[in-house]
């Protein structure tokens, strides 16, 4: 007897009768009694529509599946990474409707219409994003499993500071703030590099921000 | 993570009502804390009502001259809104000093108020902890505690509130708008609006079941110098040993509050006299009755320097809304 051809089989069953009562679990007008009636750890599926780099995606999930989870595992970009998977690292930053954030605290279902950006929509190894292209003529990474989060993340704040979004080490409040090497690190504490090149992303970031 | 069903809420009505009426329903805004506990089943909800859709998203101008700002703004935005920028500096500099750009970008400012401490023995499902198991007992004391509580703690709990920008609001008298599950709406003083522990420190807020809230109303400015001074073992993208929010105004009174020292924003208005005669006059009053423990006493000494550098700055910086990196 083929023992991984039941599973899959079986499996497939599960997937399916949970995904008609999913259906009916995520939309607005939720029966709460439907909800009451569940299995206390059945997993519950639901459906989310959104964007990735300019593709609509239409995603049949678990409500537990994180935006991380989903890009990487159902939609094989796995440019994306996974390092704490608490936010901690910043090694799972995309940019959501242009703003950067941590892919693995937020839930996949929570994006319906979103317009997602990772990575792999920045630049191809043909047509590099200028930011790929200044940490890669800086060395700005030594393993690299952290350089796609620290390149979204760095694309954001440049974007952020075009803006006037001030940061803790703005010296005013209300005055544009600088593209400086203060600037750079204290915006970008939240991608964290453990091999420690940290003074080559400083110089890539300003590069790619017009500073020689 | 638990497994649990999902819905997105068309009014705030029905998402109050929706959560009371479910057991183990929570909001969902963020989800920047409770995505976080949940994956360390530290938060078990069966059901989660996604609150991001119900547009509380402005910052108004208030008839009085204060602004309201929606329970849905992002941290980000708050920090960044040229009212909040020019008006209520404390407050965008609190909120600039705390985590990191890719977590304010989705953080709330429900969210923010209502985040969870950070004591790591809440945090580790194998210590005890009444926070998050009540009557298991509290790890923390007896136990590493430096990042702890020294003042308004109690023998079930030591832990601290973590927020920069809850230090701010108290300070400013910022008042918290609900919904109710009756969909019954009610105002709630920030200094009204948090628990010390006693003997329930698993309750944070006076919030009840299914309550949620809509927004945050800040009175007229202030006016004067503020200044948010944080204290932490590194220099950015860590939570406060101690953090001292302050407005100075130019004859040297004005509004003081402490983060990092107690299990919520430590105000002490009548502390608040003593301004200007000095830093020690004041964090005497402000922290009188303090239990340090041995390991975090060092808090006591840190108060009043790191106020004694607020008052400097306020002195020294008068035209300016600016803090410093501590």
């Amino acid at each position: 007897m083929n023992y991984f051809k039941d599973i899959k089989a079986s499996r497939r069953a599960v997937l399916k009768a949970g995904a008609v009562s999913a259906g009916a679990a995520v939309v607005p007008s939720l029966g709460l009694a439907q909800a009451a009636a569940r299995p206390a750890d059945a997993p519950v599926l639901a459906s989310v529509s959104f964007t990735v780099n300019g593709k609509m995606q239409r995603l049949d999930v678990d409500t537990r599946t994180t935006l991380l989870d989903v890009l990487r595992e159902q939609l094989h970009l796995t440019g994306t990474k996974k390092g704490c998977d608490h936010g901690q690292c910043g090694a799972c930053t995309i940019l959501l409707d242009g703003r950067r954030i941590n892919a693995c605290l937020t839930l996949a279902v929570m994006h319906e219409g979103a317009q997602i950006t990772t990575i792999e929509g920045l630049g191809t190894p043909d047509k590099l994003h200028p930011m790929q292209a200044a940490f890669v003529k800086h060395d700005g990474y030594q393993c690299g499993y952290c350089t796609p989060g620290q390149i979204c993340s760095a694309v954001a704040v440049l974007d952020e500071i075009k803006r006037g979004v001030p940061s803790h080490v703005s010296a005013s409040l209300t005055e544009q703030p600088l593209l400086s090497v203060d600037e750079i690190r204290e915006r970008m504490s939240g991608n964290i590099c453990r091999c420690g090149a940290y003074s080559n992303i400083v110089e890539a970031v300003a590069e790619a921000g017009g500073q020689p | 993570m638990k497994a649990f069903t999902y819905q997105r809420a068309a009014s705030p009505a029905q998402a109050a009502a929706a959560a009371s009426r479910t057991p183990g329903a929570r909001f969902i805004a963020g989800g920047t804390n409770l995505l976080d506990l949940m994956k360390l089943e530290i938060e078990t909800p069966s059901h989660l009502v996604d609150v991001n859709g119900l547009g509380f998203d402005r910052i108004e101008a208030t008839p009085d001259g204060g602004l309201r700002i929606g329970a849905l703004v992002r941290n980000t935005d708050l920090a960044a809104d040229a009212r909040v920028r020019r008006d209520y500096g404390v407050l965008s500099r609190a909120l600039l000093a705390g985590a990191s750009g890719q977590l304010r970008n989705k953080a709330t400012t429900a969210g923010n108020l209502l985040q969870r401490t950070r004591c790591a023995y809440f945090y580790d499902t194998n210590q005890p902890c009444n926070k998050r198991v009540p009557g298991s007992g509290c790890s923390a004391i007896g136990g590493i505690n430096r990042q702890h509580a020294v003042i308004g703690a109690s023998s079930a709990c030591i832990a601290t509130h973590p927020s920069d920008m809850a230090v701010a609001m108290r300070l400013l008298d910022a008042r918290i708008e609900t919904v109710r599950a009756s969909g019954a709406a009610r105002v709630i003083p920030i200094a009204d609006f948090y628990r010390l522990p006693g003997d329930t420190p698993h309750l944070d807020t006076v919030l009840e079941a299914g309550e949620l809230i809509t927004g945050v109303t800040l009175p007229p400015p202030l006016g004067g110098v503020h200044v948010y001074r944080k204290v932490r073992d590194r220099a950015s993208y860590a939570f406060a040993l101690v953090s001292v929010a302050a407005v100075i105004q130019p004859d040297g009174r004005g509004r003081v509050a402490l983060g990092g020292v107690a299990h919520q924003p430590w105000r002490v208005e009548a502390a608040e006299r003593h301004l200007p005669h000095g830093a020690a006059a004041v964090a005497g009053a402000l922290l009188s009755g303090a239990r340090p423990t041995e390991q975090n006493a060092f808090k006591i000494t840190l108060v009043e320097r790191t106020l004694a550098a607020v008052l400097l700055d306020a002195r020294d910086d008068g035209s300016e809304h600016r803090s410093k990196p501590a």
